[in-house]
């Protein structure tokens, strides 16, 4: 929007890539999105959807089943699911909702769309072994607590296994806010 | 006489992070009951955190927390859901999916390390009532808590995916409840009790977090409920360490304490507030105390 020209302004349709129910259903999670029949009963027992206005699993389903693929992988709003897994355990379709969503989450990171609190989260990972960079004083103050020291992670295997899935992508796109 | 439990001890990042309470009233309550806990010298965060971004990478650093169990030969306990349920749910696909077992330990081999599927991990909770077994812990509580109200929060990954979690109902969880009861503390129902904390969106949408806290906080509230009761720091962080937070940001009182349930426990245990880490919490919870110093 920051750069339009002419011909963007343009209405143009929707980009329709119909191999993209493929694509998910291929991943570990994604198999189940061909049998979502569009009840609702994701939407509505979802603790997001009732404080945010724009998250609804029914419809980002329905997209990904359509293969809209473009814009349902740049949607901020995918990166709203709680991971409560209520949609999953409700689904009388038995689709795995939770993991579909995860799935297309998954694949827009490999769009480079990534928040940035995920880069970080690997980053620290990748750096410490844990998820949060944990201070030092918090360190110390354990053996005054009583509590033993913290373990210490082998970071050059950690490093290494993090290295070998291909998981240095989410820590080298530090792109979005 | 049972024989002592023994468990490898997988502390998770949240609780050295910013949860001590939880870690040291666990530990006291777990010594008590003659639970020995081996400490885990070398694990890496289970995963979770990255799983919304990467799954794969989520499989692989459960499956060297996995591993390192296998080699001890010992089980996993773990005090936070997120850990228990991603431990637990990544034993339970490598030891069912053989191709992406094969997978997964073309990595592990490169660190010198296989998946052979020869250990079970749990939650402290599922732990109590499967192994430890409420007999028990009912036969070690020295002052029960009668006259004290409070309120049960599982924490999503405590009971779901049903799937893989499977041993509570998670429209209508129970065992927290009797694990809460059995202290001599009244456990109220309030609507709906298996709703999220918001936690995980916390980092994307703090508004849309924030606001599922509030509305549990207000359903316990009306419910009557003196304490809630948590058993994750997750959990536990936006209801306790928010809370102040949500009240200003809805303007709307609460002064809710929220207990760990080895808190909790613990005081039935016998212990005192100070050995349990009351003093860490940040709502006040000394209404709570003068309730329990009277008993």
């Amino acid at each position: 929007m920051m750069h339009q020209t002419e011909d963007s302004i343009d209405v143009k349709p929707l980009r329709i890539d119909p191999s993209f129910k493929r694509e998910v259903m291929k991943e570990d999670g994604g198999e189940t999105l061909k049998v979502c029949f569009q009840c609702g009963t994701c939407t509505s027992s979802c603790p997001t959807a009732r404080f945010s206005d724009s998250y609804r699993p029914r419809t980002i389903l329905r997209m990904a089943q359509l293969g809209i693929r473009e814009k349902t992988l740049s949607s901020p709003t995918l990166w709203l699911c709680t991971a409560c897994f209520t949609c999953t355990d409700r689904c009388p379709q038995g689709v795995e909702v939770a993991n579909v969503l995860r799935v297309l989450r998954n694949l827009a990171v490999r769009e480079g769309e990534v928040p940035r609190i995920y880069s970080e989260l690997a980053s620290n990972i990748c750096g410490t072994g844990y998820a949060y960079r944990i201070p030092e004083q918090r360190e110390k103050k354990r053996s005054e607590l009583g509590l033993p020291p913290l373990p210490r992670t082998q970071l050059e295997k950690v490093g290494k296994l993090i290295d070998l899935v291909g998981g240095t992508r989410l820590i080298r796109s530090r792109r979005n806010p | 006489m049972m024989t002592n439990l023994r468990y490898l001890f997988f502390l998770g990042c949240t609780i050295p992070y910013r949860v001590s309470s939880y870690e040291i009233s666990a530990r006291k309550v777990l010594s008590k009951l003659d639970v020995e806990l081996i400490e885990m010298s070398d694990f890496n965060c289970c995963g979770l955190p990255v799983d919304p971004a990467d799954h794969e990478m989520m499989v692989a650093l459960a499956a060297r927390n996995l591993c390192l169990a296998e080699q001890q030969g010992l089980n996993i306990i773990t005090l936070c859901t997120g850990c228990a349920t991603t431990l637990r749910k990544v034993n339970r696909m490598l030891k069912e999916n053989k191709e992406m077992k094969s997978r997964i330990n073309e990595y592990l081999k490169e660190i010198d390390m296989e998946f052979k599927g020869t250990i079970e991990t749990k939650h402290s909770i599922q732990a109590f009532k499967e192994d430890l077994g409420l007999d028990r812990i009912r036969q070690a509580i020295q002052r029960p808590l009668s006259g004290l109200k409070v309120a049960e929060h599982c924490g999503c990954h405590l009971l779901r995916p049903t799937k893989v979690a499977g041993y509570d109902d998670p429209e209508d969880p129970a065992v927290l409840k009797s694990l809460i009861e059995l202290t001599g503390a009244e456990c109220v129902d309030y609507p709906d009790e298996p709703e999220c904390c918001g936690y995980t969106v916390i980092g994307i949408d703090e508004k849309v977090a924030l606001q599922l806290s509030r509305e549990k906080l207000r359903h316990v509230k009306m419910a009557g409920a003196e304490a809630l009761i948590t058993v994750c720091p997750s959990c536990h962080l936006m209801f306790d360490v928010q809370q102040s937070r949500i009240e200003r940001m809805f303007k709307e009182k609460f002064e809710l304490p929220v207990l760990h349930y080895p808190q909790l426990l613990g005081l039935a245990l016998g212990f005192a507030p100070e050995e349990l880490s009351f003093n860490d919490l940040r709502v006040d919870p000394s209404r709570i105390l003068e309730i329990v110093k009277e008993i």
